[in-house]
């Protein structure tokens, strides 16, 4: 039996628009902070630090060079990885499994509002010999994708929209959310085509914000003085980033990280889940990633299920209760450790207003947005893993 | 101390040149696929896949994991890439090796690739987006311009001479003639080097590493499956790593730390107690002549100040004592960045199966050291290979 990890301190700032009052270390030093406060834990008593940041995001080369002072992590292990944070909380678990650490502090931020050309930037990470001379905006990627989505689902882009509505209004009861809003469906609807089918109101903007998670072994989790969330599995995994071989109507990364999780957690049927939190950087992305967990026998289940209220806070499937990156706001690198944010909060109960009456196991899945085809998975529960 | 025992069973590299016509993504594959044949393992057979590359800069890709991801083999498959600047070529065995030794996964594909020459005219430019954007990209700084001040640093505290660090690059180039995938080998004497050029005083254009495109690859096991695929699995005994702060400034450039502590992680995972008795080949890294020696000091290899004369003396002579780079290193195979790094990997793995040919160092070697450096002289990597099954 893997040992037993476990989630035992947790810090973040409020996602805003723009945080021109403090630099991104100083972001990452307060918000290290009330993690380790959390956890109870001495900087220096942690083995091995992670940070996940893509260089243009940051707009310095080598970034990794700027990550250790605001952490603690001066003269110790620390490495960074250029993928979202959920690849970081299953690096530290890999860490600590390995027998090299026991306590591990991941972190994540975005300083989105520093960059002043986002849509210039993601260009870059088009295929310089076949895609980047073509011109085209890497947003009509999502067009493509949600075209094909909705002609092999049967889902329409009504259904789709109605995801808006849900992430927005649920993110009037999140205080840490950029953009609570109450949208109507209408409003969605007349909102300008960004790349057919897709609308503007159905991209989630970027916001600011940071979030340090502290993972510990067993033996450091039951000595942690805040509940600690056990992980009970993760996974991740890409599909062909190149868009001329890929599948246009799966989100197979997601289905190939959720099956590694559900394995090593021992989820026979995603309905032992008790709530999701999904990535939502286009809209049918919500469905599209809860079909590929394995929620809908069919996938045209899931409009049925959006227009029925299943995924609402009061539905038998909550997901995005948090209010997603459409409530929340897009946060980089930073995007899946938001979605582990509020299932800490929601397993500890502290949820506020929209807690829900049964959270025992929650799910939170990312992925890295146009062109790319990689994600990640990573469910926790209240009670350690069996076994 | 490790729970599983993970093993190398494969290497592969491509050739380290100037202006390679492969793309970034051909030259991974080219790394990938040499490796996995050297493994008689097949792609279906690696359970995950970990790329280093350094800076996106170089090969001007947003997001360059992602790009790769595919040339790497990763297709439907658990892929990240790790990074720690120049350290990331041997850094990525390190994550590779936790990836396997916590259970998660049987084998791994380590890919490191590095295309510079794309950065156009030169790539040190991109170098420049790599210092602090307030306190020092306005003063515009070059990497030769820190490294110069470093080994002002390292020469001023122990009275070492120009002359003793333009060895390296003699000894360096030299073993690279022997090396088939090496940019830049030649038969050099230390007047010639002090002859080039100077880039930064103290530093010779002979001294510098050149820009290379170039990839490297190897393959990873736990024991179960090394066992099966091969006689003689090279185990990874201890790896290490440990990264300084940002602020070089406030840093005593003469000594290396941050390596020393990568070292003694790596060390007490290994068992090794007497680095100098205990280690019988390094590969520390050498994208200046300089580096070497201060990196055979962090590496507990050389007393302080003192590797300067061990190397006059020809104790890293490939017939020495202590087989210093015997591949040819940075200086004298090439510096794709990342890629340099796990060359040195492939190197050891070579060499500790006696397959280094006209490379091979004498005594059978059971126990080598690869390191890499890298960022804001700042960060150190170190992995442990040997023979013998670690405790």
């Amino acid at each position: 039996m893997a040992e037993r990890i476990a989630i035992i301190g947790i810090g973040f700032s409020p996602l805003e628009p723009a945080t021109p009052a403090c630099s991104f270390k100083e972001l990452v030093f307060e918000t290290a902070q009330k993690a380790y406060a959390d956890a109870s834990v001495r900087f220096d008593e942690i083995d091995s630090f992670v940070t996940c940041a893509e260089d243009f995001n940051e707009g310095i080369s080598i970034f990794d060079e700027y990550t250790p002072d605001q952490l603690g992590a001066v003269q110790k292990p620390m490495h960074t990885l250029t993928q979202d944070g959920l690849h970081g909380i299953a690096d530290a678990l890999m860490q600590i499994r390995s027998g090299i650490a026991e306590i591990v502090a991941v972190e994540a931020h975005s300083k989105a509002s520093n960059v002043q050309t986002p849509d210039w930037i993601l260009d870059y990470a088009l295929d310089p010999v076949y895609n980047r001379p073509l011109g085209f905006t890497p947003h009509a990627i999502a067009g493509l994708e949600m075209n094909r989505f909705l002609s092999r689902s049967g889902i329409t882009g009504s259904q789709c929209a109605q995801v808006v509505v849900k992430n927005q209004r649920n993110a009037r009861c999140n205080p840490l959310s950029a953009y609570p809003l109450d949208t109507d469906l209408a409003q969605v609807e007349s909102s300008p085509y960004l790349a057919y089918p897709l609308r503007e109101a159905e991209l989630a903007k970027s916001a600011d914000g940071c979030v340090v998670v502290v993972v510990a072994n067993e033996a450091k989790a039951r000595k942690a003085p805040s509940q600690p969330l056990w992980i009970l599995g993760s996974g991740f995994a890409t599909d062909s980033p190149t868009l001329e071989s890929r599948d246009w109507s799966n989100a197979e990364y997601a289905r190939l990280s959720a099956r590694a999780a559900y394995r090593q957690a021992g989820i026979k049927s995603p309905h032992e889940v008790d709530f999701f939190e999904v990535d939502d950087t286009y809209a049918y992305k919500e469905l599209q990633h809860l079909i590929a967990l394995g929620l809908y026998d069919k996938p045209a289940k899931a409009g049925r299920a959006i227009e029925a209220g299943e995924t609402r806070q009061d539905g038998k499937m909550p997901a995005n209760v948090s209010g997603g990156a459409l409530g929340m706001g897009l946060a980089l690198e930073a995007s899946g450790l938001y979605r582990v944010v509020e299932l800490v909060l929601q397993l500890r109960g502290k949820a506020g207003e929209r807690q829900l009456s049964r959270a025992k196991i929650g799910l939170a899945q990312s992925w890295r947005g146009v062109p790319t085809t990689s994600g990640a998975v990573v469910i926790l529960g209240v009670e350690p893993p069996r076994g | 101390m490790a729970k599983r025992k993970v093993a190398v069973i494969g290497a592969g590299m491509t050739k380290f040149m100037h202006r390679a016509l492969e793309t970034p993504k051909e030259l991974a594959w080219l790394a990938a696929r040499s490796a996995l044949a050297a493994s008689e393992l097949k792609l279906k057979q690696i359970d995950c896949v970990v790329l280093g590359s350094a800076p996106d800069a170089f090969d001007g890709v947003h997001m360059k994991s992602e790009y790769l991801a595919d040339g790497c083999g990763a297709w439907r498959k658990p892929f990240l890439r790790c990074y720690v600047g120049g350290g990331t070529g041997v850094y990525a065995v390190a994550q590779a090796w936790f990836q396997v030794a916590s259970g998660m996964f049987d084998t791994a594909l380590v890919v490191c690739e590095e295309k510079m020459s794309t950065c156009q005219p030169h790539p040190q430019a991109a170098f420049l987006t790599i210092f602090d954007p307030i306190t020092e990209q306005p003063l515009k700084p070059n990497l030769l311009w820190i490294f110069a001040l470093e080994q002002t640093r390292y020469m001023e505290t122990y009275g070492i001479t120009v002359e003793q660090i333009a060895r390296v690059s003699v000894k360096n180039k030299r073993n690279a003639l022997n090396h088939p995938a090496a940019q830049l080998g030649a038969k050099l004497t230390v007047k010639e080097v002090l002859a080039s050029e100077i880039m930064a005083w103290p530093v010779h254009r002979l001294m510098v590493s050149p820009t290379s495109d170039g990839a490297a690859a190897i393959v990873i096991a736990a024991e179960e499956v090394a066992r099966r695929v091969t006689d003689k699995p090279i185990w990874i005994q201890g790896v290490g790593w440990c990264l300084d702060s940002a602020y070089w400034t406030n840093r005593d450039l003469a000594y290396p730390e941050y390596v020393e502590k990568a070292a003694w992680m790596a060390y007490r995972m290994a068992g090794v107690k007497e680095p100098r008795k205990e280690i019988n080949i390094a590969e520390p890294y050498d994208p200046f002549a300089y580096k070497e020696l201060h990196h055979l000091e962090g590496l507990q290899l050389a007393p302080k100040g003192q590797a300067p004369k061990l190397l006059a003396d020809g104790v890293f002579e490939r017939n020495g004592d202590l087989p210093v780079t015997p591949s040819g290193g940075l200086l004298g195979v090439g510096n794709p960045i990342a890629a340099a790094g796990m060359m040195k990997i492939c190197e050891l793995y070579w060499q500790l199966r006696g397959e280094a040919a006209k490379r091979q160092v004498p005594g059978k070697p059971e126990r080598g050291v690869a390191q890499a450096w890298g960022d804001l002289m700042q960060v150190g990597t170190v992995v442990v290979m040997g023979t013998k099954k670690p405790e």
